[in-house]
């Protein structure tokens, strides 16, 4: 018979053990490791370790090749006293970990000792169960369920594209949106935009929206602009901080005003558009890929630009762009992924196909480019009744609109 | 002989169609060719872009762009739907 003291200088011979102190170096090192608390919830919420993974030593089988998959990742494994961690490295060795050390004196010793300490943010239970597929999924899980909760993403427009941007993000617990639109719900809107409804018709669209996306999770916090993107309100809506931008909007001046403005905050843009069967996705991040004046330098005349309202659109077909939209969205959010950057997405909804073409930066880019001619923001204004162009930057007419 | 697509928003030009076949070896040729079958087009093509089997031709050689015998040719102007 093995007595548990026995069993545990069994295990400690054959793993390796680190102290406070070496784990603190490692802790502020270059090669930092992965800390792994493995004690029990009502522990991990009274303090950790900053940064560290929490895996409870009842679950670590079963769920830590899903959360850490690279298993030669460098691995310091902690509990309270050092014990349980004993144990759980040795399991980690069993599993194929090759390079796990566990901390000898445990969360108390570190703490003694005057090592930094956090308090842990954790899910609720309710969150737990809301976002129970994405914590199974090792690129989102609870770090990443947080990030989006941590997360503001501003959406231009509450119309075909901005609804299902809209509820796909609220639903997946992006803690803030915001959402500007200046219009109000009418009948024609319905065959597509799923955010509102028809007890809705004559509400403004935000508020609409702000409605259905609280209720739909109260995690939440919609912010409204019920106004129309302009030069004179943009750096005051962008100025409020927002990771990401959903443009779904309806018209030519405001994805110009949007793209230039964006470049100036430097905030991505996940940029979508439709017309009838076909529709377009991008991600525009500043510095790193091209603008929207970079793809189109300057917008089309008016005969060649037809809204929805002038070509139609199939209804679906919000859908299936706005739906790409929001997970690029939350791919930036998230950090994980490859972005649509430099990339647009081509869909053709009646041949049922997908193509992409390249997009690369325009270093004669009139924004972003070497050296920008155009450098405030230009209200192209009653943009489609006529090519007149109201400018505020000192842009020529025929500069801006040829 | 090269397969050109055809935009939503030129294809009244092009008698609806989504695709139209253009000779030419060079993208020039090509558009030329279409602009000649299809007056319709003239003055819309400046405001698309074109990609040559993915590549906007502003980042080839522009009109001298040579395409080869099955390429794939891809007009694309702004859309603003949303």
């Amino acid at each position: 018979m093995t007595t548990y003291r026995e069993l545990l200088n069994q295990v400690k011979s054959e793993i390796d053990e680190v102290d406070a102190v070496e784990a603190a170096r490692l802790l502020s090192s270059d090669e930092r490791p992965l800390f792994l608390d493995v004690r029990e919830q009502d522990e991990w919420d009274q303090g950790i370790i900053p940064g560290a993974l929490h895996i409870p030593r009842g679950n670590l089988e079963s769920r830590v090749e899903a959360l850490v998959p690279d298993r030669d990742r460098p691995i310091v494994v902690y509990c309270a006293a050092g014990a349980r961690s004993a144990f759980a490295a040795r399991t980690l060795a069993d599993l194929g970990y090759t390079d796990v050390v566990s901390l000898s004196g445990g969360y108390t010793d570190w703490k003694r000792n005057g090592f930094p300490t956090a308090a842990p943010r954790a899910l609720d239970p309710e969150q737990r169960q809301r976002y129970s597929r994405h914590l199974l999924i090792p690129e989102v899980g609870e770090e990443g369920q947080l990030k989006l909760l941590d997360s503001r993403i501003l959406l231009i427009g509450a119309g075909g594209l901005g609804s299902p941007s809209s509820l796909y993000l609220a639903a997946a617990g992006v803690g803030t949106l915001g959402i500007v639109d200046d219009d109000a719900v009418d009948a024609t809107n319905l065959q597509r935009q799923i955010v509102h409804s028809t007890d809705r018709l004559g509400e403004p669209k935000a508020e609409s929206a702000k409605r259905t996306l609280e209720a739909l999770n109260p995690d939440v916090t919609v912010k409204i602009f019920q106004e129309r993107l302009t030069s004179e309100n943009i750096d005051r809506i962008l100025g409020e901080g927002w990771d990401v931008i959903v443009d779904g909007a309806d018209n030519f001046p405001t994805r110009y005003l949007l793209n230039d403005a964006s470049v100036w905050h430097d905030i991505p843009v996940v940029h979508g558009s439709i017309y009838r069967f076909e529709g377009q996705v991008t991600v525009f991040a500043p510095g790193e890929g091209p603008c929207y004046r970079c793809l189109f330098p300057q917008p089309p005349p008016p005969e060649l630009a037809p809204s929805c309202a002038e070509g139609g659109v199939l209804g679906v077909l919000p859908g299936v762009v706005g739906s790409i939209q929001a997970n690029e969205a939350l791919k930036l959010a998230l950090g994980i992924g490859e972005p649509l950057v430099g990339r647009l997405l081509l869909y053709d909804a009646l041949a049922g196909s997908f193509s992409d073409v390249t997009l690369r930066r325009d270093p004669a880019c009139p924004v972003c480019g070497e050296n920008p001619t155009i450098t405030e923001y230009i209200d192209y204004v009653e943009f489609c009744q006529g090519p007149r162009v109201a400018s505020a930057a000192g842009v020529s007419e025929a500069g801006a609109h040829p | 002989m090269t397969k050109v697509r055809i935009p939503p928003m030129l294809r009244p030009a092009v008698g609806g169609e989504r695709e139209v076949p253009a000779t030419g070896s060079t993208i020039g040729e090509i558009l030329d060719d279409l602009t000649a079958r299809f007056p319709g087009l003239e003055g819309q093509l400046a405001y698309a872009n074109v990609y040559l089997d993915g590549e906007d031709i502003r980042t080839l050689d522009e009109l001298e762009t040579p395409v080869r015998e099955g390429a794939t040719i891809i007009l694309l102007p702004a859309m603003a739907g949303g």
